[in-house]
């Protein structure tokens, strides 16, 4: 629950512009990105996904360095990302 | 440990671990507390403590959501739960905790429907398509998560959606900090302060800790070089004398914080009088409820909640490892009455709780072995 999941975001929802698709893991999730409004994002983006909410904005390197952190995490992580691709927002 | 295998990281971490040894004072014995669970977690799984010289002993602190709900609240969810037509849902993470009668899969076995969710929005979509259910949400967690609830809140007030609502059990860590700062059993050097908190409320909160305690704070990554950096900046801060809040994770955490999110909680929720936290006890204006406008989406309006206050089983001491008075190890359950499969206290419960952290990850390691000869 408190793991930030870093993905990319690959398209802004046309009608609802604080939903985003993001690539997380290979796996493509729809979350909600209006907590960034004061700076939104765009596709090609990284954003830190916190319950299905981007809380910030994030590079490459970071998003990396995230990711190694999770995946050192083990099963925890491995739950969280379960519990993502379960979800269902919209 | 990924220290050894990857070469730069392993001489990066000795050198710092170098220039950590050469502030420290001959005699002198350093406690840092790390704030958050996250930061246990990296602590442990790589074996800092390895690295560090004898007379730095790190402290780990009551960062974890899960870990610092008292038995009572799970109670009163399991009380909601057991109404007619509801449908609660929660984070799987807090589906292990025990109450004084049992988790939250214990209370299904007897017949509630208590599901898991990744998000508060599919809690919402839940109750979007179960209009004939009162869908209640459980939710947990400090600023980190706090913004995503009341953006679900808010999102439900939109689309006036009357059979959602949230048994809001959001705290807030400044006040846990003063607590145990103002804690007469803890005397501390400095705080690694938490990394995604700190997304949320930035750095400023902390300001009070090096003003009026007088303690340096460094808001750290995740990492396991961002937590060496952090402890070295703590004790270049303490070797010059300072006390500052400094941030080591801009790649991260603005210096302001996240306004939306800061925006959102104080639209839906204010703070509440006192809360109780496990181990830590009533903490004056550490966690929120939802505000009055928002009534419609609150279940403790909602639903009557008998608020009983249950005291912790005796065998378990995670208020004494919360607080950071003992480590896991030095519980008389840890490892033997209490494991991850069968927790009896909830810093065993969470992966990021010090006692699954270190009961996943327990090494004998050199400093392992000094403390336990300590004991």
């Amino acid at each position: 629950m408190c793991l930030g999941i870093p993905g990319e975001i690959v398209e802004i929802s046309q009608d609802r512009p604080d939903l985003a698709k993001v690539a997380v893991s290979g796996v493509k999730r729809t979350i909600n990105i209006g907590l960034l409004t004061d700076d939104p994002p765009v596709p090609g983006d990284w954003i830190l996904i916190h319950v299905g909410f981007a809380l910030s904005k994030i590079d490459e390197d970071e998003a990396r360095a995230a990711m190694d952190f999770l995946e050192s995490i083990g099963k925890a992580y491995e739950d969280e990302l379960a519990a993502l691709r379960d979800s269902r927002i919209d | 440990m990924r220290f050894v295998d990857e070469f730069r990281d392993a001489e990066k971490a000795r050198a710092l671990s170098a220039k950590i040894t050469s502030l420290c004072e001959p005699g002198r014995e350093y406690r840092f507390m790390e704030v958050c669970g996250g930061h246990t977690h990296t602590i442990y799984k790589h074996g800092l403590e390895d690295y560090l010289p004898p007379s730095i002993t790190l402290v780990h602190g009551p960062g974890c959501p899960v870990c610092v709900i008292p038995m009572g609240r799970v109670d009163d969810a399991i009380h909601i739960a057991r109404q007619p037509g509801v449908l609660m849902t929660s984070f799987g993470d807090m589906m292990r905790v025990p109450g004084s009668g049992g988790n939250f899969f214990d209370s299904n076995a007897e017949g509630t429907n208590i599901r898991m969710v990744y998000s508060p929005l599919d809690s919402l979509k839940i109750a979007r398509q179960n209009p004939d259910q009162q869908v209640v949400f459980m939710a947990i967690g400090f600023e980190t998560t706090a913004p995503s609830t009341a953006m679900t809140v808010l999102r439900a007030a939109a689309e006036k959606i009357d059979n959602f609502s949230i048994f809001c059990n959001h705290v807030t860590i400044i006040p846990a900090i003063k607590a145990i700062l103002d804690s007469p059993d803890l005397r501390l050097d400095g705080f690694i302060g938490p990394g995604h908190v700190s997304t949320v409320i930035g750095c400023r909160p902390y300001e009070f800790i090096a003003r009026d305690y007088g303690k340096p704070v460094v808001v750290a990554g995740f990492e396991p070089l961002d937590i060496l950096q952090s402890i070295y900046l703590l004790m270049l801060q303490l070797a010059e004398g300072r006390s500052e809040v400094e941030n080591q994770y801009t790649r991260v955490v603005p210096w302001d914080g996240n306004l939306v999110a800061l925006r959102a909680i104080g639209e839906v929720m204010e703070l509440r009088p006192y809360f109780e936290w496990r181990g830590l006890g009533f903490i004056s204006h550490s966690a929120m409820r939802v505000r009055e406008e928002f009534a419609a989406f609150d279940a403790e309006r909602i639903f009557s909640v008998p608020g009983v206050r249950v005291a912790d089983p005796k065998a378990c001491q995670c208020g004494e490892v919360l607080k950071g008075v003992l480590k896991p190890w030095e519980c008389k359950v840890f490892g033997t009455a209490c494991t991850p499969e069968t927790p009896i206290g909830t810093c065993m419960v969470s992966p990021e709780g010090a006692c699954a952290a270190y009961y996943n990850f327990g090494r004998f390691t050199r400093s392992r072995v000094r403390e336990a000869s300590r004991v």
